[in-house]
């Protein structure tokens, strides 16, 4: 079906170290001895596809879909739109995209969640899309609130957007948070802070664009997923035909 | 200076959180109303060929408590070793699975068929198994692993015998425990440590 190679191997400098005593959590829950390193196979070069069928008309609009249209959540109108993009820079189309976030004051619909900030009748933070043949997506929602945790004494979660990406390989599993530009919480989180290279954090870190801000409606922010890509290998795919 | 390689790099990963339940798997989490039913439920449907399994286990940290947050996603091929999307493949198996660790227990259950081998790449056989991922609050980036079963020849797996320290193979078959019924805990750290994957 497909004359591509094995996955290209993660880089996992780029990634949050799994181990990080500023994130308390992570503490007891990372492993202690190094990954097992293969190539890849079929197990971790096929995965689950996803049909547009799967999607209600309101699965990407967080305004509206927990009420399915009757009222909406309260807070900031935003965009949040981009495109999942391999690492080849080729865009990864019919993709499921799945994000989850807490209300305008910082509180998540979860029976965990007991912070002050009230629940919004209105909104129940997720929805879900899948890419366009171009690897394109977007969600309307609103701006989640910054929210305090039990880390250390006084931490707090800069506002973010949990995502959840398939692409089409199993070994491409990827969740991630997006952030939003100029937050000054991005800078106090120990969570942000498990990515050792700034440069890396500041890849999650959506900005402003104002080009796809619809006027009296909405502001944009723009979030571009890079998922693992497949190696090209044209003597390989001559001997495989795989 | 060179040329450019015009290429990109993987987008890092963040912990999924405590709240991932609301995003993956809602309607566990008590978010209903907004899809008719979570992603996942099951990896077969009515009439998937070969042997019902069903696999209990949990996730356990490094001192010893099991998490009661933590979601799970399993992916595999058919009894006769074809993944979805094959010409071949059996239509009432989908091959994917999301479950999450019993909010009061911690006991996660996979009910599926037993998978079939899959060659590797080069073609080596590959001892039957299903392919594993973890997430949570406090795992910074996924943890990818493998099921094996006991009662199969994993002798000649190329995986498992790329294991160095032979006791770990352990860690990666799920154990017997009766017609059908299997056990595999998830130690991510400390004493029998499971193998958790690069791949
Ligand atoms: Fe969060």
């Amino acid at each position: 079906m497909t004359d591509l190679g094995p996955l290209i191997p993660r880089n996992r400098a780029i990634h949050p170290v799994p181990y990080d005593p500023d994130y308390k959590t992570s503490v007891p829950r990372s492993p202690g001895l190094p990954l097992l390193s293969m190539e890849s196979t079929p197990s971790e070069e096929t995965g689950p596809r996803f049909g547009h069928s799967l999607l209600g008309a309101l699965d990407n609009n967080l305004i509206l879909n927990f009420t399915q249209g009757a009222a909406p959540a309260i807070g900031e109108r935003i965009l949040m739109h981009g495109r999942v993009l391999d690492e080849n820079a080729r865009p990864v189309p019919h993709t499921l995209v799945e994000i989850w976030q807490a209300n305008a004051g910082g509180r998540y619909r979860h029976i965990k969640d007991n912070y002050l900030a009230p629940l919004d009748p209105n909104f129940g933070g997720c929805g879900r899309t899948i890419t366009d043949e171009n690897g394109y997506y977007e969600f309307l929602t609103i701006r989640p609130g910054a929210y305090p945790w039990p880390n250390r004494a006084n931490d707090w979660r800069p506002m973010h957007v949990h995502i959840s990406v398939f692409g089409h390989s199993f070994g491409q599993r990827l969740i991630t948070q997006m952030y939003f530009e100029g937050d000054p919480l991005i800078n106090r989180c120990p969570i942000a802070a498990t990515i050792k290279d700034r440069s890396q954090l500041d890849r999650l870190v959506a900005p402003l664009d104002m080009s796809k801000s619809r006027p009296l409606d909405f502001l944009a922010y723009k979030f571009d997923i890079v998922l693992r890509g497949r190696r090209q290998t044209m003597f390989e795919n001559k001997l495989d035909g795989m | 200076m060179t040329q450019l390689l015009n290429t990109l790099t993987e987008t890092p990963s963040q912990t999924a959180g405590p709240y991932v339940h609301i995003g993956c798997i809602p309607t566990f989490a008590g978010v209903t109303g907004i899809y008719p039913q979570d992603l996942g439920l099951s990896p077969i449907q009515d009439g998937a060929k070969g042997e019902q399994i069903t696999i209990t286990g949990s996730v356990i940290d490094g001192t010893g408590w099991t998490l009661r947050d933590a979601m799970l996603e399993s992916w595999q091929p058919d009894a006769a070793g074809k993944f979805p999307g094959h010409p071949n493949a059996d239509p009432a198996v989908t091959g994917f699975a999301r479950f999450a660790a019993d909010k009061d227990s911690g006991e996660f259950t996979l009910r599926t068929v037993k998978p079939g081998a899959v060659p590797a790449r080069n073609g080596a056989p590959q001892a039957p198994h299903i392919s594993l991922w973890i997430v949570a609050r406090g795992i910074n980036i996924g943890l990818q692993t493998r099921i094996y079963f006991q009662d199969e020849d994993n002798s000649q797996d190329p995986l498992l015998a790329r294991i160095e320290q032979r006791p770990r193979v352990d860690t990666l078959i799920a154990k017997k425990t009766g017609p059908g019924q299997y056990r595999f805990d998830i130690r991510l750290q400390g004493d029998n440590e499971t193998v958790f994957l690069d791949i």
